[in-house]
């Protein structure tokens, strides 16, 4: 990149506003150089800075009891599971990265998030993901289908880490911008964990890990704007992962912590060097001096602008206890890793870079960085005009179809609802021997070894609804996720948020994330499940659509005793099947809807906090008196769905059922209602009178359903061979993806 | 007498706990790390070369392992007729020193695959199968190159020496085309070498060698090797 001479048209090229450039210049005394402009341009970016984001975040519960570090604090949540262990965990974006560079930008994305929760000091155990694509039909959407998915599964594959669940969902809106959102949860002892700190004035500061190239440099500036036609040009912004690498520092880097030879350790993601550096003197109250010409180089010829913005993945910043660089450096080398002392700690909280004997940029950290000196907006907002249209549709008007059996069957094939087995089978979801639920499942359940613990976790959010009704659709999204972890046996601890919007500086975009945002709070005070952290993504937009707000939830849970655990499948022939939780036709923004008519209208299903907690306090009590076979909640394709994923949803394991389900004003409404807080259960007859004495002695509605049986899928009095309804659900994606269908 | 195992651990090796934790934890043996720069293996009586991506792979799985300090001292005790099992990437390291005839191809699919499959135990008559009680294993798989590939008079060689241990088969033990996973010739997931010291199987037996996981029907691999030696 050439040296530029800096003036407010570079400026506003770079991504700042006219506003912020004379604040730069007041705050520095003089113009920017080429070099220091480059360093605000990342650092006041969206992506970093999260200035139209964070005045509302703030109000989302950011602390509780198990919480051990409050959201925002580091590069991770970390929450309390008893026995002086913690749960790192954290879900962030990669969205656009993934549209113009679908395998390296999957790639990197969960290389990224490894790596904020090994900087914590603890060991990744699991990693899940939440994608969104287009339509299948569409070629370049499967194109980056196949290329996302392979790129998570070759990085999580090669680094060690089980990929053990997610969630896919396929919607004209993420056309042309894909969402990649990816998860990871660490295990750390409580007592040892890292924090991403620069204080000790004369403490050395090192780089570690990969060398430096010219990858990646502005990929923060790229996540900050809208995917346009000019995005292509943008590739060279994507980053290349490396797992190998990226296994070898973890390796290294938990080594440095659980000796205690350091002081601080953050990783370089977005905006490299610059971020890193300036977010951990902030944090220290200090400074930083560094000399760029110690920094190990992939090529030569790299300016200082191009080395502080380069998001060459891989690398660490560590702030070394004086004294004990020898040992650090020590454990690098044994990893065949680099490990350079690039400066000290300075009392002065200025970043000052020098570069082949010449001052390159003298900046405040404390200006660069979030909760500092960073621009923080409140931008306007304005309730969206489709939505009272959206609301008023008359479903009733809707004809009901002629056949019950093929529209169930239409309903069921969505790639939406079938088996991701295409998916997950390419992702290693078993090695580190810990998962004993692992994809496919209500929630992945991943023991803790050496105790009777394990972890639950999963994640969640319906675009659809939050498009219909931001609030309440966000509400739906915490309040499913929480129930999915109910399902399993566990109880919700906390959460981590991927809030994936568009343009904030449209009002009716603004409207809509500050609404889920209060959704998604509220939801989150009742379930007693603290926001730990996540990421905002801005700017999911592209000519094709603006993609369906769509806030992903993960979840996490404890089981505090693994035996507890509940399977989301039927495991037994002529065990009693039964629904927990009333019905009311809710058909609005649903997957029938979408599937039989091509409509995306209404309001999306109600959501009564009081009844979804009352329903996971009867799973819990129905699960401790040992009164339940399985659990699986009602979503996406009604009860009739879930009733046939609980039948045949194990592909070791399937059974057929004779069912009933009750119909209240029309089949179809009634079948393929999403109506929330309903869970599908089935139990051993011997138990029957007890489980039905304890759920009416709580109040818990609950309607008999029928039986499991060892033939056919028989519900109403339609029959399907359960073979027929097997190979819809798990082989409809990879028919797609061949070309079959 | 106790036997004693060693683990190589080659950067990139991320089987290495997993197999450490069934040996040490679950069957009570004595364990070791082999670090790849080391040339010592510590007297170990039993070496294992654990599952995940020797120097990442971005070669030929094992291309690069092979050249380790460590394996030429694998390599030294393999030939004087040491106990060497090489899991998944141990397997394709074995082929690639020569120690198994044969290579590996990427799986005809083009894709990583990782799921439960079943295997036909062919041949329990060796150290490490013996003391298999099942005709048929369920057990994970997890890689992206596990497609076995010989020559027809190599193949013909290893079946009439029963050097075939483990074979690719449905439930019932039919091996056939239907439920072979990646392309192997002969459907082969493990093989011997002709003296009977050294197995590679791409399936993962210390993924399943505790019923919490599922099943524990590939700790009959470790008993086998724990027992034989003890009554060697």
């Amino acid at each position: 990149m050439v040296e530029q001479i800096v003036d407010l048209k570079l400026a506003l090229e770079h991504g700042l506003t006219e506003e912020e450039f004379g604040w730069i210049c007041d705050i520095l005394g003089h113009v920017p150089n080429f070099t220091e402009l480059g360093i605000f341009s990342v650092m006041w970016s969206e992506h970093c800075s999260y200035k139209n984001s964070i005045a509302e975040i703030k109000k989302l519960p950011r602390s509780g009891n198990a919480l051990l570090v409050s959201a925002g604090e580091e590069n991770a949540g970390l929450v309390d599971i008893g026995d002086g262990q913690a749960i790192a965990f954290k879900i962030e974006s990669h969205n656009h990265p993934s549209a113009v560079e679908p395998y390296q930008g999957a790639a990197t994305g969960v290389g990224g998030i490894l790596r904020d929760i090994f900087t914590m000091g603890a060991r990744p155990i699991a990693a899940l993901n939440s994608l969104r694509f287009g339509s299948l039909e569409d070629s370049h959407t499967r194109f980056l289908f196949q290329e996302v998915v392979k790129g998570i599964g070759d990085y999580g594959n090669a680094f060690g880490v089980p990929t053990v669940g997610g969630e896919v969902f396929f919607d004209e809106s993420y056309k042309g911008n894909p969402l990649v959102n990816a998860m990871a949860i660490g295990l750390v002892d409580a007592k040892k964990t890292a924090s991403a700190i620069a204080k000790g004035i004369g403490n050395p500061v090192m780089i570690v890990g990969s060398s430096t190239g010219r990858d990646g440099i502005h990929g923060a500036t790229f996540a900050s704007v809208e995917l346009s036609e000019e995005s292509e040009s943008k590739r060279p912004s994507v980053q290349v992962g490396d797992p190998f690498t990226e296994k070898l520092l973890l390796e290294a880097t938990l080594e440095i912590i659980e000796n205690d030879w350091i002081v601080g350790i953050q990783d370089m993601g977005a905006a490299g060097i610059s971020c890193s550096t300036s977010e951990m003197s902030a944090k220290g109250n200090s400074g930083m001096k560094i000399d760029l010409t110690k920094v190990p180089l992939r090529e030569n010829g790299m300016s200082a602008y191009e080395i502080m913005l380069s998001e060459s993945q891989e690398r660490m910043l560590v702030v070394a206890k004086k004294g004990f660089e020898k040992q650090i450096m020590q454990v690098f080398d044994k990893w065949d890793l680099h490990c350079e002392i690039i400066g000290e700690v300075t009392e002065n909280g200025i970043i000052d870079v020098d570069y082949s004997g010449k001052s390159e940029a003298k900046i405040p950290s404390f200006n660069l960085v979030l909760g500092g000196g960073a621009p923080v907006y409140k931008r306007e907002k304005k309730e969206p005009a489709y939505l009272s249209e959206k609301h008023n549709f008359d479903l009733s008007s809707l004809k009901i179809p002629d056949e019950i059996k093929t529209t169930f069957l239409k309903v069921f094939s969505s790639t939406n609802i079938v088996s991701k087995r295409w998916i997950f089978e390419q992702y290693d979801s078993k090695v580190q021997t810990n998962t004993v639920v692992g994809p496919g499942s209500d929630s992945a359940i991943i023991r803790i070894k050496d105790s009777q613990k394990a972890i639950a976790a999963n994640t969640d959010c319906n675009g659809r609804y939050v498009y219909l009704n931001p609030k309440v659709g966000t509400k739906i999204a915490v309040a499913e996720s929480a129930r999915n972890i109910v399902c399993s046996g566990a109880k919700p601890l906390a959460i981590t948020n991927c809030l994936n919007f568009g343009n904030p500086y449209n009002p009716e975009v603004y409207w809509t994330f500050s609404q889920s945002i209060e959704g998604m709070g509220e939801a989150c005070r009742f379930f007693e499940t603290p926001v730990t952290g996540g990421n905002v993504s801005f700017y999911n937009e592209s000519p094709d659509s603006t993609v369906y707000p769509t806030p992903v939830i993960g979840m996490v849970g404890l089981l505090e005793n693994i035996q507890n655990r509940i399977s989301s499948f039927f495991q037994n022939e002529n065990d009693l099947i039964y629904v927990l939780g009333q019905d009311f036709e809710e058909i609005g923004g649903s997957e029938y809807l979408r599937t039989i008519f091509n409509l995306v209208e209404g309001n999306c299903p109600n959501i009564n906090l009081e009844i979804e907690k009352k329903l996971h306090n009867s799973i819990f009590l129905a699960n401790s008196k040992k009164l339940i076979e399985s659990a699986h909640d009602i979503s996406e394709g009604g009860i009739i769905t879930a009733i046939a994923e609980s039948a045949i949803g194990s592909f070791e394991k399937q059974f057929g059922v004779k069912v009933e389900i009750p119909i209240q004003t029309r089949w179809d409404f009634s079948f393929f209602s999403e109506t929330q807080s309903r869970i599908i259960v089935s139990v051993n007859p011997e138990n029957q009178i007890e489980f039905e004495k304890t759920m009416s002695e709580i109040g818990q509605y609950f309607n008999y359903l029928g039986k499991v049986t060892n033939k056919d899928f028989e519900f109403n009095g339609n029959i399907i061979p359960i073979s027929e309804l097997s190979e819809i659900y798990f082989d409809t994606i990879s028919k797609r993806m061949s070309h079959e269908i | 007498m106790k036997v004693k195992f060693g683990v190589v651990v080659f950067p990139g090796s991320n089987c290495d706990y997993d197999t450490f934790y069934v040996l040490n934890t679950i069957f009570n043996a004595h364990t070791e790390f082999l670090w790849h720069k080391d040339t010592d293996i510590k007297g170990s009586d039993v070496i294992i070369l654990p599952g995940g991506f020797s120097y990442g792979d971005y070669v030929r799985t094992g291309a690069i392992a092979k050249f380790s300090p460590i394996m030429n001292e694998v390599a030294k005790f393999a030939n004087n007729g040491g106990i060497v099992l090489g899991i998944c990437n141990g397997f394709q390291i074995l082929l690639e020193m020569n120690l198994l005839p044969g290579v590996m191809l990427k799986n005809t699919s083009l894709k990583f695959i990782s799921k439960d499959i079943f295997v036909k135990v062919t041949n329990k008559n060796t150290f490490f199968s013996s003391k298999i009680e099942k005709d048929v294993l369920q057990i994970p798989i997890a890689h992206s190159e596990g497609n076995y590939f010989a020559e027809d008079s190599v193949l013909t060689e290893l079946q009439e020496n029963n050097q075939i241990v483990l074979q690719y088969s449905s439930q019932d033990g039919i091996v056939s085309d239907e439920f072979n996973p990646n392309g192997s010739k002969l459907n082969i997931a493990g093989i011997i070498n002709k003296q009977g010291n050294i197995l590679g199987m791409m399936p993962h037996p210390e993924r399943n060698s505790e019923s919490i996981l599922g099943n524990r029907d590939g700790s009959g691999i470790f008993e086998s090797i724990i027992s034989n030696f003890i009554n060697k």
